[in-house]
């Protein structure tokens, strides 16, 4: 479906995605016209979905992030579509992602301090429907956050 | 810390979402003029708030079709240094982002492989070969979902 020219594309880009499409194609060795249309096509066939803004909640005054593993109770038919909606409502959940492995669901949870975490904890996560277990880690550094594909 | 207004929090909304949008459409869809929604971007992004920008891709398009969570212990026999650790384990190009973590694991990883046995290659090969790693526990990721935060 895409060949070296289109990974090339995303290589780069993926490496520095504040370039514009004119510097990219020229990053990568290709006109500008080549360029924009190789990526309209990787859009159009959905490999490109965006480029978003990454924000540093940090700076913002949230200096407290957790992962909560989350265990459910499964004999509940709905527990899962019941517990994902309620936490989608919580504001302070920035990632909700669910596994096939020892853990069903993990919310990344971020909070202004202690104080405010062990608040959103109390009153908004451990009133989730159908918990069974939950497990915190407490983050500490992002050592690597490229998030970047190995194309 | 930065505090922020209504129209900066609209203005990050629409920005996660996508951030190619020219500052004069940015400005149109917030009621504001051009230079004004220029300076609102710089500011964000001078106070750090805004901290990058980054590619959405269909992992699973691109050839990646799995995605597994690693939580990480390390092995605390023999001295472990913590910066080789981190720095062997940044340069495997299939583990996307590392986190410090304190709780249950030390390091929380995020890999793709191409399948499972590819993913079970550079578990075996390259995750559990790290110096001072140890017992390792996966979760295969099944869905994610990126939520906008408290905004």
């Amino acid at each position: 479906m895409l060949d070296n020219d289109d990974r090339r594309l995303l290589r780069y880009w993926q490496a520095e995605p504040s370039l514009s499409q004119g510097e990219l194609a020229e990053r990568a060795g290709m006109t500008t016209g080549r360029a924009a249309r190789r990526i309209a096509r990787m859009q159009e066939l959905g490999v490109l979905k965006g480029i978003g803004a990454v924000i540093d909640w940090a700076a913002l005054g949230y200096a407290v992030e957790v992962s909560l593993r989350i265990t459910l109770d499964k004999t509940q038919g709905n527990a899962f579509d019941a517990f994902m909606a309620e936490a989608r409502k919580v504001p302070e959940v920035i990632e909700l992602q669910t596994f096939l492995g020892r853990v069903d669901i993990r919310l990344s949870i971020i909070a202004r301090d202690m104080a405010h975490y062990q608040q959103i904890y109390r009153s908004q996560i451990l009133t989730l429907p159908h918990i069974s277990e939950i497990e915190a880690l407490m983050h500490v550094a992002r050592i690597k956050q490229a998030e970047g594909l190995p194309l | 810390m930065m505090e922020l207004d209504e129209i900066d929090k609209r203005l990050l909304r629409t920005l996660v979402r996508d951030a190619t949008q020219s500052a004069g459409a940015l400005g149109r869809r917030l009621g504001l003029s051009q230079p004004a929604t220029w300076r609102r971007i710089k500011r964000l992004e001078e106070a750090g708030v805004i901290r990058g920008r980054q590619l959405r891709l269909d992992a699973e398009k691109l050839g990646f079709g799995v995605t597994v969570f690693l939580g990480v212990k390390l092995a605390l026999r023999g001295r472990v240094s913590l910066e080789d650790f981190e720095r062997a384990v940044s340069a495997i190009p299939e583990v996307q982002t590392v986190e410090h973590v304190l709780g249950l694991y030390d390091y929380r990883l995020r890999v793709v492989a191409r399948d499972l046995p590819d993913f079970e290659r550079v578990l075996r090969r390259r995750i559990m070969t790290l110096p001072g790693a140890g017992e390792v526990e996966a979760n295969v990721l099944l869905s994610e979902e990126r939520l906008v935060g408290p905004l």
